[in-house]
């Protein structure tokens, strides 16, 4: 058996996670996941900017702050820290060893070949079409926008960077769960076409892939006696050679490892469950076989896989237009009808301005911005206070920036009661949205390589 | 038979795919599945969320978890980072579908 223990749910996760994995109990590998859809887009703009920069920071200040207990417990650790520049994040990893004192003592993996984004002229010539996979559009439509594109590699090329004596691997874009089951493929040395194995890594990586959401957080079962929230326990899996596996926390840790804590993460934006698509294999959600295996566990079997397909997932990144958004608060009374005059006379004056958008969105916050007012129903009238949320977005960058000099005004020139954040006016932001794709794996080659770090 | 809220008898957890929300809904009890598959149904999703789905709305059953996923399309204002929503990325949506009045 291996335990595989994941500390980072996306780029901004716990800080403390990485080392309380560490240090909390025995484990053979740590897993960390950086790689949000946005955070690729933000780290290609920074690369563009800087050949310096492009990967997640955190990483390697990590790997300075955890590199004695890694180091002296024999932990190996699995990133896709490397964003859009694996190679230098990679080398920053090797300065933190040195640095902590431990330099020479660790290889270092490195997996590329995800970034797409220099060749993705000559793979449209070559006929790949990179059609959006949701609208079916045609990416000439958004081509001269593109910022960022990567194609999601899975588990095999982690399993040969491991098998070649890495004991961190840093990767680019991957599959959230190739983190977990890249060493799991490893250690039992399974084959590319052992379908339920795989599947079984595949759920068993998603169970952990967002941390604290398999271990109580999130849960809404019980949430008001859930022990110890602020020292939660980060998810461990327990990774069988035959596919079983269990998922527990390590002792005197906050949270808990529950049936219902673990369903929910299981159902857990997944689209249909007879065919949760991965780049190593299709894995049929319907056949998990699941139990409560003792305190602070929950244990895995049964479950099957189909083949993968022939194409990996690409997520491309595209400029398109600007938006802003900004708050004003008002208090009772009335804080909801003041709110709404409010939104009346900014609308008014975005209009007399003759300001264009393609969208303009208010909310009232305390009274329908989660659920719309269909399913909120009727707000109290004695709201202690209501804050007012507008934003707009446009391709007219001039017009989104004077819609950001509207708001402040109406804490002078419109209803009273009324307060708002400091921090000066909205900001105004770039667009970028998603456009996910296929290509054809035989046009992706995964690169390895292994070196003393 | 009583008029009761979902979330008496289910729970849920939801996110985002995206413009598409996908919120997994599971039974608090196995008795309580077959109301699921009964009345949380297509139809009345659709017309539960038609305020914030401007698309269609597909169900998936999972009997071996007693649960129900379900994928709501365009009903996130454009998705994660195009939205102007406070909840870009559908995370309430879970206990949006917990206010629907089912029988029991």
């Amino acid at each position: 058996m291996i335990r595989i223990a994941n500390a980072q749910g996306f780029w901004g996760d716990s800080l403390e996670a990485p080392m309380e994995q560490l240090r909390g109990g025995p484990i053979d590998y740590l897993t960390l996941d950086y790689l949000a859809e946005v955070t690729m887009s933000i780290l290609q703009k920074q690369y563009s900017r800087d050949p310096q920069a492009g990967y997640a920071r955190d990483f390697p200040q990590m790997i300075e702050r955890g590199a004695k207990e890694i180091v002296e417990r024999g932990v190996k650790v699995v990133a896709n820290a490397g964003g859009v520049n694996p190679e230098t994040c990679a080398q920053a990893v090797g300065t933190s060893l040195k640095r902590a004192g431990f330099g020479g003592r660790l290889k270092i993996g490195v997996v590329t070949g995800d970034n797409i984004l220099g060749r993705l002229a000559d793979l449209v010539a070559q006929g790949v079409e990179f059609q959006n996979i949701d609208t079916g559009s045609p990416l000439s439509d958004v081509f001269e926008r593109v910022r960022s594109a990567n194609v999601y590699l899975g588990a095999f090329p982690i399993a040969e960077a491991l098998s070649k004596g890495a004991d961190i691997v840093v990767t680019g874009r991957c599959s959230d769960v190739a983190l977990s089951l890249g060493p799991t493929i490893h250690e039992y040395g399974w084959k590319p076409d052992e379908w339920d194995k795989l599947a079984a890594g595949i759920v068993g990586g998603h169970v952990i892939e967002c941390g604290a959401q398999a271990t109580g957080g999130n849960c809404q079962v019980d949430w008001e006696t859930m022990p110890d929230l602020a020292g939660v326990g980060y998810p461990i899996l327990e990774a069988e050679p035959d596919g079983r596996f269990a998922v527990t926390k390590h002792p005197n840790t906050g949270g808990r490892v529950t049936m219902a804590g673990v369903k929910e993460q299981l159902v857990y934006e997944i689209g249909d469950p007879r065919s949760y698509m991965t780049p190593d294999g299709v894995a049929d959600f319907t056949t998990i076989q699941m139990e409560q295996a003792g305190p602070d566990r929950v244990r895995f079997w049964g479950i099957q896989g189909r083949a993968a397909t022939e194409f990996y997932k690409v997520s491309i990144s595209y400029a398109a237009g600007y938006k802003a958004v900004g708050t004003m608060v008002y208090g009772w009374p009335d804080a909801h009808m003041k709110a709404k005059l409010a939104d009346h006379v900014l609308r008014v004056r975005l209009d007399r301005l003759g300001l264009r958008f393609d969208a303009i969105h208010s909310e009232y916050v305390g009274v329908n911005a989660c659920h719309g007012d269909l399913l909120s129903g009727q707000p109290s009238p004695d709201l202690a206070e209501v804050t007012l949320r507008v934003g707009v977005r446009g391709n007219d960058a001039a017009a989104v920036e004077r819609f950001t000099r509207e708001l402040a005004p109406l804490a002078l020139n419109g209803p009273p009661v009324v307060t708002y954040p400091s921090g000066g006016k909205p900001k105004v932001e770039e667009v970028i949205a998603y456009w996910p794709a296929l290509i054809p794996k035989r046009k992706v080659t995964a690169t390895v390589t292994v070196r003393e770090a | 038979m009583a008029r009761i809220e979902l979330r008496e008898i289910a729970h849920a957890r939801s996110g985002d795919k995206g413009d598409a929300a996908n919120i997994g809904l599971i039974a608090l009890k196995p008795e309580y599945y077959p109301a699921l598959i009964a009345q949380v149904t297509v139809e009345r999703v659709t017309e539960h969320f038609q305020e914030l789905c401007k698309g269609k709305v597909e169900r998936f059953e999972l009997p071996n978890l007693h649960a129900l996923n379900f994928v709501l399309h365009a009903a996130l204002d454009g998705g994660g980072t195009v939205s102007l929503r406070t909840d870009a990325q559908g995370k309430t949506f879970s206990a949006a579908l917990l206010r629907m009045q089912i029988d029991l």
